[in-house]
């Protein structure tokens, strides 16, 4: 196998940009439906109905397996055969399920009708079914629709597809008035703490997307300064600057630096002077770096490689790099948002090996050629990796875990040191 | 459209998935959007697996749709068979590819490729998970064992002069429920009447072990759900008969060494009865009185719910009061099966309608899927799992088997731990009234610690059998009575005497009421 290995150098991309190496083939990703796991949890009255296949309820059902199996709120509508045949008989059945569902939880204010692989394949036009739905049920249920398919969306695509529907629903922000916009969707504690350091830096308004509640919606316009917690929002931040938004661009809020810069980006926006920032991030930042100490012991000088999954690799990659140490050896990403990663990417060190989309294949034979200390992928490549003598990641835990900000930047080193320090504990 | 919340199936591709990944030296090429490799990981987390599973995924998207997919597969099949040099390879299509119509077997068998193909035609929109391994397998086994095929009418030549009766085990497969330990009981029981195992498929065979089956006397059909079209293939096709019993429980143990005994013409003599056989006196030991006549509710697979259902009945004493099934294809089993039990067969995929008939017949122990756990989780009954769909914990470290005389004891313990135990429910009810021995109190060497908890806890939530809002009064008489009811079964007491007085009109639950309900449903 090492015999026929492909040159792992990415060919030399424009100039001063960090060269790339752009894959395609076989992929081991998730599609953007996996989002509805997280995502029904943080909005708390939303439900979530899938229009696709037995495919897409087993995937929802086994990505949130591993994790949660409460009454969900969401669903699949899956297709049948006699519902291949017309599609006016579709949207019937839809809005029979529908009308079952609402009456099954009267506690909904606001559902999603979900595009899949199947229903993008045969153009059912969920946006329409939705417009009508609303109409019917007005003044009940909200009813709004994305596509999470996996032939658009990879992973946490998902939620920016689900984010950008919730745009053109969110109410105008007056015209002499500003707020600050922070989109992504974190745990509850951690927003919390995020609202706390933007008091102290006074800016306010402060509002989230997606909101807790369906009611609770943030309002947009433009005085509206948008601040990404999310790597992924590309589509998101795009519809927000068409309601006249502005996108303040940051790295992102991993880690004492990140959090700082991040906070920093939103203080210059605002203009709150650079000394009270200092002031009001001292001590955090203090105490994240402290924090983060105890895990690069176990990290520094140690070698990484990300396989590509959440779109959060090279965010991640930088805090790994600069905070904690560690040498990147590839860094994969389902596809690289220049714009995105316009204040991430220049952190990075020069000899890391970026990669965009992925021939999994190929890729496990670099990695196996590599041989880094730690991998962060998937679950369905772990164990196996795990099993040839590689010690892993797994990524879905960065999507599930509160890693954003000062008081998490431990926590999420300690998510890297874990695997290495289990590693060295063991005497089996 | 049919709405799920949760599945009881995968789509059939994800069953031929679990033949490919049983199979050593077949590999998959599943033309597939991305996304679908979530699949993936139910092999390496859920089963703990090693290896990936023996599966490509084309992974098209939305700009190769106006574009050349066919291609597409056409490459991965390629790759696949340069990399992988698989011995057999299998070219399906997952639910969306079979939407744009690509026929990926029809093109890798027209692409001269040096492997044996089988194309598989799996209807995503129709078919269910199990469907589809069944017809991986057969399909398999088909296109490698037609070739030796006998001619129509032609003897099977007797056995060879000198070899012991052999037997195959068919069904074991890769996310089935218990086969790793399954399997090693069942060659225990053959050989204990000397019978000898020739081929285990699909797991843990290759393709050339597959060649060898047509040289056992008789094919066991272990997972009728995977191997049933396969066992009947073979015999037609190959005159081998197949042994239909499933051996889980002590009596379907017996009978299935007294079919195989038959079929090879060895004798069962003690090996009915082993030593290790205890099922049969801890469940006649005094202890066990206490699970006499309780009512249990039993889902699953169709293989696995009627076994439950025998076990459940002949050998622990219980009552079905519930059997049902997701498997549609053995619907008719099923119900005949419950028919002679005396109830009406559930066969559905809609686990709230499960989930209804649980909350509405109100049994004593649940047997069900890791479905059915979550369900009786909910509604406070105990439950043990009996079939897949599986969780990570149906993976025990553990030997856990459910067929043979050891599975039999483990049923009888995983079935029995989960209950209340006998002199225990004496003892609470002897003593409900005493002050440390009731529903809020704590353990009485956890005390101290619990009531410095309790100390500083906000105040305490209502009692777990209080029911808001009751449709009907209680009478303060009926009231105090049902309180000296032991507190794990007062919640149901309530619930049925509010039912009974419902039922009836009554307004108000007099301490006549309570005991005219308790009469009623008394059994």
């Amino acid at each position: 196998m090492s015999a026929t290995l492909p040159v792992a150098r990415p060919a030399v991309g424009e100039t001063g940009e960090l060269p790339v190496l752009r894959e395609r083939g076989p992929r081991e990703v998730f599609c953007g439906l996996t989002g509805i796991v997280w995502l029904h949890r943080k909005i708390q009255d939303a439900f979530f109905l899938v229009v696709g296949s037995r495919t897409c309820a087993h995937l929802l059902q086994s990505a949130a397996g591993v994790m949660i199996f409460a009454e969900p709120r969401f669903a699949t509508a899956i297709l049948q055969d006699r519902d291949l045949a017309g599609m006016a008989d579709c949207n019937d059945e839809l809005d029979r399920l529908v009308r079952r569902l609402l009456e099954r939880r009267p506690d909904v204010k606001l559902l999603f009708l979900v595009g899949s692989c199947p229903s993008e394949v045969i153009k059912l036009d969920l946006s329409k079914a939705a417009e009508r739905l609303s109409v019917a049920h007005a003044g009940r249920v909200r009813v709004l629709a994305y596509s999470a398919s996996g032939i658009e969306t990879t992973f946490t695509q998902g939620e920016d597809a689900c984010l950008r529907a919730l745009v053109p629903e969110l109410p105008g922000l007056g015209a002499d008035e500003r707020s600050l916009l922070v989109a992504g969707a974190l745990p509850e504690i951690v927003e919390d703490q995020l609202a706390r350091l933007f008091a102290g830096l006074g800016i306010a308004p402060v509002n989230f997307l997606p909101p807790r509640r369906a009611g609770a919606l943030p309002p947009v316009g433009p005085g509206t300064r948008v601040l990404l917690a999310q790597p992924f929002l590309n589509e998101t931040a795009r519809a927000l600057e068409a309601r006249g938004a502005e996108l303040v661009e940051a790295p992102y809020p991993f880690g004492a630096e990140g959090t700082h810069a991040w906070l920093g980006a939103a203080a210059r926006a605002w203009g709150v002077a650079d000394e009270r920032l200092e002031t009001v991030t001292a001590a955090p930042r203090e105490r994240a770096r402290r924090a983060v100490a105890r895990a690069r012991a176990r990290l520094e000088g140690r070698r990484i490689s990300f396989l590509p999954d959440s779109q959060l690799e090279i965010p991640l990659a930088r805090f790994l790099a600069e905070e904690c140490g560690m040498q990147l050896v590839e860094v994969g990403v389902p596809h690289l948002d220049r714009r995105l990663m316009a204040h991430e990417l220049p952190r990075l060190p020069e000899s890391v090996r970026l990669s965009e989309g992925q021939h999994v294949d190929r890729q496990l034979d670099r990695l196996r050629a590599d041989r880094p200390d730690l991998t962060v992928c998937g679950l369905g490549l772990a164990n196996p990796l795990e099993a040839e003598g590689l010690r892993t990641k797994w990524s879905i835990e960065l999507v599930f875990s509160p890693v954003h900000g000062f008081e998490q930047a431990g926590d999420l080193a300690e998510l890297f040191a874990r695997p290495l320090e289990r590693f060295e504990r063991l005497a089996v | 459209m049919e709405l799920t919340l949760w599945t009881y199936e995968g789509p059939p591709h994800v069953g031929a998935m679990r033949v490919a990944t049983s199979v050593e030296g077949v590999h998959y090429a599943l033309h597939a959007p991305q996304g679908d490799t979530y699949a993936d990981l139910l092999f390496t987390m859920i089963e703990r697996r090693k290896q990936r599973p023996s599966v490509t995924f084309t992974t098209f998207q939305a700009r190769d749709l106006g574009g050349d997919t066919a291609e597409l597969a056409k490459a991965t099949i390629r790759d696949v068979v340069e990399r992988f040099e698989p011995r057999v390879l299998l070219v399906g299509e997952s639910c969306t590819a079979e939407l744009i119509q690509d026929v990926p077997g029809a093109l890798a068998e027209g692409m001269g490729l040096p492997v044996p193909v089988v194309a598989l035609d799996l209807p995503a929109y129709s078919k269910k998970e199990n469907w589809g391994a069944a017809e991986t397998f057969l399909r398999l086994v088909r296109t490698l064992l037609s070739p030796l095929a006998p001619a129509p009418g032609e003897e099977r030549p007797p056995r060879p002069e000198g070899r012991r009766p052999r037997a195959n085990l068919l069904g074991p497969s890769s996310l089935g429920f218990r086969c790793r330990d399954d399997v090693v009981e069942v060659r225990r029981l053959l050989e204990s009447i000397g019978v000898e195992v020739g081929v285990v498929a699909p797991e843990g065979a290759t393709p050339e072990d597959l060649l060898r089956i047509p040289e056992a006397d008789v094919n066991v059909c272990l997972y009728p759900e995977v191997a049933h079209s396969t066992c009947a293939w073979l015999r037609r096709t190959f005159r081998q008969p197949t042994v239909e019993t499933v051996p889980i429980g002590v009596g379907a143990t017996r009978d299935f060494l007294h079919e195989v005994a038959r079929l090879t013409g060895v004798e069962v003599g003690d090996a009915a009865s082993p030593e290790r056989a205890r099922l049969p006196w801890y469940s006649r030991s005094v202890d066990s009185t206490y699970l006499t006549g309780k009512r249990v509710f039993v889902f699953g697979d169709a293989t696995h719910a009627m076994a439950a259902a025998r076990v459940a009945t002949e050998e622990l004493g219980f009552r079905v009061v519930g059997l049902g099934t997701y498997s549609r294809e053995f619907a008719r089993e099923v119900r005949a099966c419950a028919e002679r039990l005396g109830v009406e067969a559930l066969v559905t995929d809609d686990y709230l309608e499960v989930e209804a008939q649980v909350a509405e017949l109100r049994p004593e122990l649940v047997l069900g899927t890791q479905m059915e756990r979550h369900v009786a989780k909910r509604l406070g009954i105990p439950c043990a799992v009996i079939s897949a769909p599986v969780h990570v914990q149906d993976f025990p470290a553990r030997h856990s088997p459910q067929m043979g005389f050891e599975g039999a004891n483990v049923l009888f313990d995983t079935w029995i731990h989960p209950l209340t135990m006998g002199l225990e429910e004496h003892l609470l009810a002897m003593f409900r009234e005493d002050f440390e021995f009731h529903d809020e109190a704590p353990a009485s060497h956890l005390a101290a610690e619990a009531g410095a908890a309790a100390a500083g806890a906000p105040a305490p939530a209502a009692a777990p059998d209080a029911v808001p809002e009751p449709a009907v009064a209680w009478e303060g008489d009926a009231e105090r009575e049902l309180k000296k009811i032991p507190f794990f079964v007062r919640g149901k007491a309530r619930r049925n005497t509010e039912r009974f007085a419902e039922e009836r009109g009554v307004r108000t639950i007099t301490l006549e009421t309570l005991y005219d309900a308790k009469a009623h449903f008394g059994r």
